[in-house]
């Protein structure tokens, strides 16, 4: 397969501050690639760039043969956008948004009209289609926020973070659409800070951290980054040192890394099993009560967590 | 171009949308406007409000036409609008204008009856000589435009009246004579008989109503000077209203979705200001047709309105993009053109007649759209045309463009999305 998206030692400065720190990478046709981070790791901002929306500071990027820089106008015939924020006119109805995108986009006439039905019934809103968005739920806003980006069929889809904050089943139908849209043949680039939905969706996973794009490869091989390990979670009290815990465990036999994070200590272990007794004895000896315990196979979270010292979500 | 008539017709269907706008936009000015014709004593037949306008006659004539035309703006039905003086020297005349010591200088050149009655036994006598028409010069003084333009209008309605009785008394004469009802050898008799009645009778063919006619003419709607006035006041909200949208929709996202589709930042800010454009132009619209519906109000040439409405609403658009451009925020537009629309508002005169204002006044109003779009608006309630308008429209299409052109700057240098 031929690569659609090809970035290289694309940067992007404000000030002092360097949001993104000259990532490369490539996206190839008919794959879905996340790009998987907490908060603030530069995600956002690296699709505003792959969308032409912001200007890299240095670096460039191509999608489908056209430079970002130098080409933007082809580019963004190329890409569709499902932007993190909702971007719709909340006075408009779902068919007038849909319709409004679809002439900025080139389409008119009967090919609009019946490429907007096609999307409302994909996005299951045909029965309110003439209802204002501001009227609409949450999860309902984010599917016309979907559509909008699909209008025109674009071969590259960028999906930044289009979960966040809506109920588990309107979750559930936007995962899905993603996995028919790519059984269609889109490509899309996903970001999400939700490692279950990188696992689920994704072909290949860049992991992004502080700018810098630290892991990229499919599942298999970024687990195989951390080898065969568990990850044993301690969920301790509010008032506890979770810190002081996670240093008692350093030194212990069998445990590769122990770190703390807001009441909780991750423990990486060949075995979770073979030290699960004297940890748990090791937390009494320092008074710390336990509240419940997680053990976890290799994962994403493991991966980053391995990488960075830190879990995802902090 | 179709992009940006498309983003243009959204962001009108957007503002028809918002009931809190509309509210702004037509009840406010239609309840304020229908409040000041109830302060003012419009609604139970009051006067203008206009009063004792001081005008300097130069009668250079001192014949027939001259002096009927001094004798009007003495007459009892003038007593109470106009305070007429007068003066034997034109340039003293136009110096006290200048001066600012009354609103127009009507100065009859010598000549002006004879110009109009041919002198006796060349009525009929095509060898003869005919005058070159002489004019009445009305010179007015700028900063009282609505009084300078009753003057005018008085002075007009004289001369039509003149130039009409004229007309059709030779008409009739000549009628007479090619049907055999008059003996030619009479016709210079009669002829000067209906030019001699012209200033005394209003049974004669050529008819000067010197007692009412002209103060019929140039009565004065007040409701033509506050309707106006107040459309151009929320005017100023709409476009500040229509700027503000620009950041709503950076803060909403609608904007950068906008720049990242085959749009170029051309297209997606012309067809915002062409929204604005759209909406202004629909609000002071629909405020004339429901004043005209509503309170009877006369507006005047109908393309001198349309025309008008246009490049106020240009100008005005001019001051909601440089607001816009100067804001970071959609609450700092809203808030800053709320200030200036209540500033320009009074600046502007929406609430006090510009003559009563301190000469400064007068002059700081002219950054407003609100001044120069009432002083066209009242030129046209007046009787002006399209032609009278050349001051106030060069003035708002002036001022539009500067402003756009500060704006754009702005925006480059700033960039409408953070980049």
């Amino acid at each position: 397969m031929s690569n659609i998206l090809e970035v290289k030692d694309l940067v992007k400065q404000y000030g002092d501050f360097t949001a993104v720190k000259g990532i490369s990478f490539d996206i190839k046709e008919g794959e879905i690639f996340s790009l998987l981070g907490p908060n603030g790791a530069g995600k956002t901002t690296t699709i505003s760039m792959l969308s032409t929306l912001y200007t890299p500071t240095s670096g460039d990027a191509t999608i489908g043969g056209h430079s970002i820089s130098k080409d933007p106008m082809a580019v963004k015939q190329v890409i569709g956008v499902v932007p993190q924020d909702l971007a719709l006119y909340e006075d408009l109805t779902a068919k007038e948004n849909l319709l409004f995108w679809g002439q900025m986009y080139g389409l008119s006439g009967k090919a609009l009209n019946s490429r907007v039905d096609e999307v409302l019934e994909q996005i299951g809103l045909v029965d309110k289609a003439k209802n204002r968005v501001k009227t609409y739920s949450g999860g309902m806003k984010r599917r016309v926020n979907i559509g909008v980006g699909l209008l025109h069929k674009p071969r590259l889809l960028f999906m930044d973070e289009p979960t966040v904050g809506i109920d588990p089943q309107s979750r559930r139908a936007i995962l899905d659409t993603v996995k028919d849209l790519n059984k269609q043949g889109m490509t899309v680039m996903y970001t999400t800070h939700y490692m279950e939905e990188a696992e689920e969706l994704s072909n290949r996973v860049g992991i992004i951290d502080h700018g810098d794009l630290i892991a990229i490869g499919t599942q298999d091989e970024l687990t195989k980054q951390v080898g065969q390990t568990d990850t044993l979670i301690l969920h301790i009290g509010e008032n506890e040192d979770a810190e002081a815990l996670a240093h008692s465990f350093k030194g212990m036999h069998d445990v590769h890394e122990a770190n703390a994070a807001d009441h909780e200590v991750s423990i990486i272990t060949p075995q979770a099993e073979n030290i699960l007794a004297a940890v748990v004895s090791k937390a009494n000896e320092r008074g710390i009560k336990i509240r419940s315990i997680d053990i976890r196979e290799p994962n994403l979270e493991a991966v980053f967590l391995h990488l960075t010292g830190r879990a995802l979500r902090d | 171009m179709k992009k940006l008539f498309l983003i243009g017709i959204k962001d009108l269907k957007l503002m028809f949308r918002d009931r809190a706008a509309l509210t702004f936009m037509l009840l406010a000015p239609f309840l304020l406007t229908i409040g000041m014709g109830f302060v003012t004593g419009r609604f139970s037949g009051g006067s203008s409000g206009l009063s004792n306008i001081p005008v300097i006659i130069v009668n250079l004539d001192k014949q027939d036409l001259g002096d009927a035309l001094e004798d009007l703006f003495s007459s009892d039905d003038l007593a109470d609008l106009m305070e007429p003086t007068a003066s034997f020297d034109p340039e003293a005349a136009r110096q006290a204008i200048d001066d600012n010591q009354a609103s127009a200088a009507v100065i009859i050149p010598e000549g002006f009856t004879q110009s109009i009655i041919p002198a006796e036994g060349t009525i009929f006598d095509q060898n003869a000589v005919q005058p070159e028409p002489v004019k009445i010069e009305v010179y007015t003084n700028p900063s009282s435009p609505t009084s300078a333009g009753i003057v005018k209008a008085i002075v007009d309605e004289f001369v039509s009246r003149v130039e009409e009785g004229r007309t059709s008394g030779m008409t009739s004469i000549v009628q007479l004579m090619s049907n055999g009802l008059l003996d030619p050898l009479n016709a210079e008799d009669e002829a000067r008989d209906l030019f001699q009645n012209v200033d005394e009778s209003e049974s004669s063919a050529i008819t000067l109503k010197k007692n009412t006619e002209g103060a019929e003419a140039v009565e004065f709607d007040l409701l033509a000077y506050f309707a106006p006035g107040m459309a151009l006041m929320f005017l100023m909200y709409t476009v500040s209203y229509g700027g503000r949208s620009i950041l709503a929709e950076r803060s909403q996202g609608t904007l950068p979705r906008l720049m990242i589709s085959p749009t170029d930042t051309a297209q997606v800010l012309g067809g915002k200001v062409l929204g604005i454009f759209f909406t202004g132009v629909a609000q002071v619209g629909i405020l004339i047709l429901a004043s005209s519906m509503f309170f009877g109000v006369k507006w005047g040439d109908a393309l001198g309105v349309a025309v008008l409405i246009l490049v106020a609403v240009f100008g005005a658009s001019g001051w909601g993009m440089l607001i816009t451009a100067l804001a970071r925020t959609p609450a700092q537009v809203g808030s800053t053109g709320s200030a200036i629309m209540l500033i320009f508002g009074i600046l502007g005169g929406s609430f006090i007649n510009l003559e009563q204002m301190p000469p400064f006044v007068r002059t700081i109003s002219k950054i407003t759209p609100n001044a120069w779009g009432l002083d066209g608006f009242t030129t046209l309630a007046l009787g002006g045309t399209l032609k009278n308008l050349t001051e106030p429209i060069t003035a708002l299409l002036i001022m539009g463009t500067v402003l756009f052109g500060i704006a754009v700057v702005l925006f480059n240098r700033n960039g409408l999305v953070q980049k």
